[in-house]
């Protein structure tokens, strides 16, 4: 009866993340809080806290689940974790036919360790100032893995039916990760969640002092080995049950025809084994990697001393440093912007900024009065601006600036080719309107004169939304273009005296 | 050793080969005693199929690569309502209420039914280009929308759709604007610029030959447009002519290179049976997007006619612009699709 409890909920979560997954459009958004499974995830709350000194209100949610783990043990992997679900029902790819085959498929092994490392090196990365959990967080990373490659995927078959045509730069690299995550389902059942999850690492610790656990009654066990069949943890109930590994799937209860394991309050302790078999000086050593990868990974890719043109952030996206030590890269960001113009990065913003979100305006835009992106971060990495502090009012209120746009004059149509066009002044959202033309007469090849508009960008206006970019009718590279130059988030970024700060 | 080999001594062959092998040799020894084997026979026959088959497979698909050639794309129907006698040809009104002023101005006209019949499936073109919100005047106005899908509902239409093909994000504009919602609420069907809702047509202009567009403007059988008055930086205005622009879907940006030519191309292909104008607000200054209330005049007023041409005079009248210093308008009356001294046609001016 409990397993088909177990079932119910973990069907009823996945199902309700789909649905916050598929709500997360600009359409059916509302006030919905879609990144409520990010937000319960105590991982992201530690980390970002760790990282920017500071706890962003939502993260509060994570405090129950902390809670209910000390209480019941790991039962979020089995009950509760989207990609946990994913991963009990593709397990069967892998799962051996026989049952003492299963129960060795099961059984513990020394790589099992290995998230513990995992979660040390991200612990200390974050210590550090950087965040890098969300690569392979659970939640950040099916939450990633659908609205990057697989919701895309499905919508541009249907003619782009969800969201219009998405397409994302290097999506296919999420496309592996995603599903190279699930495939390894074939090495052995959960390899993911047993092997590399730091979230089930994290929560395996917090586990150590749970006051539900399963136990063993020695006196009724008849080393049939049986219960070990289906474990979802590899948690070792044959043994000394693992409460670090043991995911509270219950299946062992029901394998034991005897009786003798069950979910006990409270038994006795030497019934159950707490360690994590990682050596103190393997932490440490973990640990002290990922504090030592930070300041390794900035003297190669700078954060600031030569900024890439086009990392450009966000409307809201704090300063670069403050930005890193709190994007996890769920790219729910990505997901939600009604342009799909924000984009994984690849090495725009360094190593240490992969995947985290960058406009692309050639792909999408910055929609003048959306604010959607900072509403959908789950750790203010963005800012959840008002629209009327996002558009600002000149000349009191200056907008927020994501960059600036700059003339290709070889490219642009009446600079380079003497044609009318003028389609940037057009479409430019601000009013007054960033870009402004002048009209002048030149002489045309054949000696006649003409009269043109030739179009300039009034960099006080300019909100470097891109949206002149966007539909700027040059092909592949647009005759304008948009910087991450002039950004408002940092002072360090200001082209012009305008603001009165150097 | 290739594949092909029969394995020779000391070779580790596996098991499955050698049973293979041992298969081999005994049809060989088959045909070797009958001299025809049926196998045989049947090999050829499958060569003969597939060869057939992929024949026919390649015919056929040169077929339907037809390079354009015979494709027959279809035209737009003339939507126009016979002109009668004596009845008016423009209405002016103005009023602090759009949907009066909407009402009243058809009224004066004739009445709708005199446009649209009883069972006739109706497309309505407001402006929804922008992101923008009703006050801010980038869009037609929301009430004068909802206004003309009642008058059209009334009038007996069996369809209502109500359709743009916005600049900014759709879905965004299409509920700022206010417009999705209240042409719902009044009982039209409205049709966002997904990918599968254009059709290719035949424009046969002096600068356009095919277009992408929305399906409503292929099959409706009666065309009403309600454009919004604005300034526009290239073109100087947009106004009716130029709300046609959002039919289309594909590289439309692409029509900037010749605006007013463009503008009267696609102005020649449809033939709207009535045009609404919009003059509630209208946007003086950063058109078409605006964005500044400080950009936006209030008008109070509504301009009907079948007359797109001499509307647009009008409209330019009241963004203080000559309408002869409008290339659009100067094109459109040389292609003669009406004449832009507005006044000699038969009017009335409604005050409020």
């Amino acid at each position: 009866m409990f397993l088909w409890l177990r079932r119910c909920y973990q069907a009823v979560f996945l199902l309700f993340f789909l649905f916050l997954v598929f709500a997360s459009t600009s359409q059916f958004i509302r006030g919905y809080d879609v990144q409520w499974f990010l937000e319960i995830d105590p991982l992201v709350t530690l980390t970002t806290a760790l990282s920017s000194h500071v706890l962003h209100h939502t993260l509060l949610w994570s405090l129950p689940l902390i809670v209910l783990t000390l209480v019941f043990g790991r039962f979020f992997c089995s009950w509760m974790c989207p990609m946990g679900v994913l991963h009990h029902v593709l397990g069967h790819l892998g799962r051996k036919r026989k049952v003492l085959q299963r129960v060795e498929q099961n059984a513990p092994r020394s790589s099992h360790k290995i998230k513990y490392a995992v979660l040390a090196v991200m612990l200390g990365l974050a210590a550090a100032g950087s965040v890098q959990i969300g690569l392979l967080d659970p939640i950040a990373s099916t939450w990633r893995g659908l609205s990057v490659s697989v919701l895309p995927a499905a919508s541009n078959t249907a003619y782009g039916l969800y969201q219009g045509e998405r397409h994302f730069q290097w999506g296919t690299l999420v496309t592996i990760v995603f599903f190279g995550a699930l495939a390894l389902n074939f090495v052995y059942p959960r390899f993911y969640c047993r092997v590399l999850c730091p979230l089930g690492a994290f929560l395996g610790l917090l586990s150590k002092f749970s006051l539900f656990r399963i136990s063993k009654d020695p006196s009724k066990c008849n080393e049939c080995d049986v219960c070990g069949a289906d474990c979802q943890g590899a948690a070792d109930p044959q043994g000394t049950v693992r409460v670090t590994e043991c995911m509270v799937c219950l299946n062992c209860t029901k394998g034991c025809k005897r009786g003798g394991l069950a979910y006990r309050f409270l038994p006795a302790l030497k019934l159950s084994k707490v360690e994590t078999d990682l050596s103190r000086r393997k932490w440490l050593t973990a640990g002290m990697a990922g504090v030592a990868a930070v300041p390794l990974m900035r003297a190669s890719d700078g954060v600031d001393p030569r900024p890439n043109p086009a990392r450009i952030r966000p409307p809201g996206a704090l300063d670069e440093p403050d930005f890193l030590a709190k994007c996890l890269k769920c790219d729910a960001c990505m997901k939600v912007c009604p342009t799909g113009g924000l984009q994984p990065a690849l090495h725009e913003a360094g190593l240490e900024g992969f995947w985290s979100p960058i406009l692309i305006p050639r792909i999408g835009y910055c929609e003048h009065s959306c604010t959607l992106c900072g509403q959908v971060c789950p750790t203010g990495a963005i800012t959840h601006l008002k629209v009327a502090d996002k558009v600002g009012e000149m000349p009191a209120k200056p907008p927020v600036r994501l960059g600036s746009a700059f003339f290709d004059k070889g490219r642009c149509l009446p600079w380079g080719y003497n044609t009318e066009c003028i389609v940037c002044e057009e479409v430019c959202p601000t009013s007054p309107k960033a870009i402004y033309f002048k009209v002048e007469t030149i002489t045309a090849r054949d000696g006649t004169q003409k009269t043109l508009k030739f179009p300039y960008v009034d960099l006080d206006h300019c909100t470097g939304c891109g949206t002149c970019e966007n539909r700027c009718p040059v092909v592949d590279r647009a005759g304008v273009r948009v910087s991450a130059a002039n950004e408002s988030r940092t002072p360090k970024s200001s082209m012009s005296l305008t603001g009165g700060r150097i | 050793m290739t594949d092909r080999d029969p394995p020779r001594p000391g070779d580790v062959v596996p098991e499955s080969r050698l049973r293979e092998g041992g298969k081999n040799a005994s049809g060989g020894d088959g045909a070797g005693a009958d001299g025809i084997d049926r196998r045989a026979l049947f090999r050829v026959g499958l060569t003969a199929a597939v060869a057939a088959g992929s024949v026919a497979l390649g015919l056929g698909l040169r077929a339907r690569d037809g390079h354009g050639r015979g494709k027959t794309l279809p035209k737009l129907k003339d939507h126009r309502v016979d002109k009668v006698q004596g009845a008016l040809e423009m209405a002016i009104v103005r009023g602090p209420d759009p949907a009066a002023n909407v009402r009243r101005a058809v009224e004066a006209m004739g009445g709708m039914g005199r446009f649209v019949k009883r069972g006739e499936r109706v497309v309505i073109k407001p402006n929804i280009g922008w992101n923008r919100l009703p006050e801010q005047a980038a869009n037609t106005n929301p009430e004068v929308v909802a206004e003309v899908v009642k008058l059209v509902a009334a009038a007996g239409a069996s369809k209502i759709w109500v359709t743009d093909v916005s600049v900014n994000t759709p879905e965004q504009c299409f509920a700022r604007s206010g417009i999705e919602k209240a042409a719902k609420a009044a009982g039209a069907i409205v049709v966002r610029p997904d990918a599968p809702a254009f059709r290719e047509v035949d424009v046969a202009g002096k600068l356009l030959r095919t277009a992408d567009i929305l399906f409503p403007f292929v099959e409706a059988d009666r065309v009403i447009n309600i454009p919004v008055v604005k300034q526009h930086g290239l073109s100087g205005a947009t106004m009716a002519m130029k709300n046609w622009y959002g039919m289309l879907g594909g590289q439309r940006v692409k029509l900037h290179q010749n605006i007013h030519l463009s503008i009267v191309d696609l102005a020649s292909m449809i033939k709207p049976t009535l045009t609404i104008m919009d003059a509630t607000r209208i946007l003086l200054a950063n058109g078409p997007t605006g964005g500044s209330l400080a950009d936006v005049k209030q008008m109070d007023t509504i301009a009907v006619s079948s007359d797109e041409v001499a509307l647009d005079a009008f409209g330019a009248g009241l963004l203080g612009l000559s309408p002869t210093s409008l290339g659009f308008i100067v094109e459109g009356m040389k292609a003669g699709l009406g004449t832009p001294e507005w006044r000699n046609l038969k009017f009335e001016e409604l005050g409020g």
